[in-house]
């Protein structure tokens, strides 16, 4: 089997085992229903991950410290957001510290 | 197609600007995962198709780089598979916007964390739906120009941590999430979630850590319990 067709194979065996796992929760939530509970369980869950994955893309890049201007820009947009700043304003001066700071040599 | 553009014109304002940002930021960030791929190496054809088909970032970089780097195909997708397991608990928070019929399979495939992030956090039903699909169509259409630009342009613009667009990231997502984690129980259990995450990552693949947040699930649950329990008891007792 050549190359190509490998990475073929490979490509659309993660495409569909992207699809099935984003398809677990809408095909499941509609067979069984729900109690309230399980409901505000479930979006709990997510924002729980989502706190994770910032801190995780924050602070980490492979499995080891990402460096310092990363964290920095996003302290700098957290704090921001924290302050009740517009949306435009936190992902731009995040974006803008982390590089200047880098302009300026901070990994 | 109509019906993407009438939820775009139906879009508030502030809903329209924020979204539009996101697109920006995350079509550059395809631009460079276009160019990178390329520039590694590996076919033209892989960038493009990967994004429509597979259409999640984190887990695109992941198997193109293992990929690129002599790794087995099987772990590449392993690697994928795993880094796209919180697609599982995210369906069951956000399933409700997608509507049904032909609507539930394309949301279904528009499910990534930015649209996730920003219908949590939305309050309003309608509010949240249009959120949902204006993020995840925008991203969709954005995300795989943005790719096959970079794959056709080669190295223009390879490294978007000049633009600290990586910094970038984590705070659309932190901004989205912080309503929720302004409520205490949430804020407690997702700062557990957090310390979890981030002392499992030396140790476990990609992907793991982020999943093992869910760990502190009870935390909230419980907490918001006994804060309920204690709102009942001060609540003084009608008399007769």
């Amino acid at each position: 089997m050549s190359a190509q067709v490998t990475l073929l194979a490979a490509v659309a065996v993660l495409a569909v085992g992207t699809y099935a796992l984003r398809a677990c929760g809408p095909v499941l939530r509609e067979r069984v229903r729900l109690p309230q509970r399980a409901e505000e369980a479930m979006t709990l869950a997510a924002v729980l991950l989502l706190a994770a994955l910032v801190a995780t893309a924050a602070l980490t890049e492979a499995g080891g410290f990402a460096g310092w201007a990363r964290p920095a820009g996003v302290l700098v947009g957290g704090l921001l957001a924290w302050r009740k700043a517009p949306f435009v304003v936190v992902v731009f001066a995040a974006a803008a510290t982390a590089a200047l700071l880098r302009l300026a040599g901070v990994p | 197609m109509r019906s993407i553009w009438r939820t775009w014109r139906g879009l508030p304002r502030d809903l329209a600007r924020d979204v539009a940002l996101v697109l920006l930021a995350d079509g550059i960030v395809g631009v460079s995962f276009g160019a990178i791929t390329v520039s590694s190496g590996l076919p033209l054809w892989l960038p493009m198709l990967a994004s429509l088909v597979v259409f999640a970032g984190a887990s695109q970089f992941l198997f193109v780089g293992i990929i690129a780097a002599g790794g087995n195909p099987i772990a590449a997708v392993l690697a994928g598979l795993l880094v796209n397991a919180r697609h599982v608990p995210f369906g069951f928070a956000v399933g409700d916007v997608l509507g049904s019929g032909w609507r539930r399979w394309a949301g279904t495939h528009l499910m990534i964390d930015e649209s996730v992030a920003f219908a949590l956090a939305q309050r309003e039903y309608a509010r949240r739906r249009t959120a949902y699909w204006a993020c995840g169509a925008g991203l969709f259409v954005c995300w795989n120009l943005g790719v096959a630009l970079g794959a056709f342009a080669g190295t223009a613009v390879s490294d978007t941590d000049v633009l600290g667009l990586d910094a970038a990231f984590p705070a659309v997502l932190f901004a989205l999430v912080l309503p929720s984690l302004r409520e205490r129980a949430t804020g407690a259990a997702a700062l557990a979630g957090v310390a979890i995450a981030l002392a499992t990552t030396p140790l476990l693949p990609t992907g793991l850590p982020v999943l093992l947040a869910v760990l502190a699930l009870p935390v909230a649950l419980l907490w918001r319990d006994r804060s309920k329990a204690e709102t009942r008891e001060e609540t003084p007792c009608p008399r007769r």
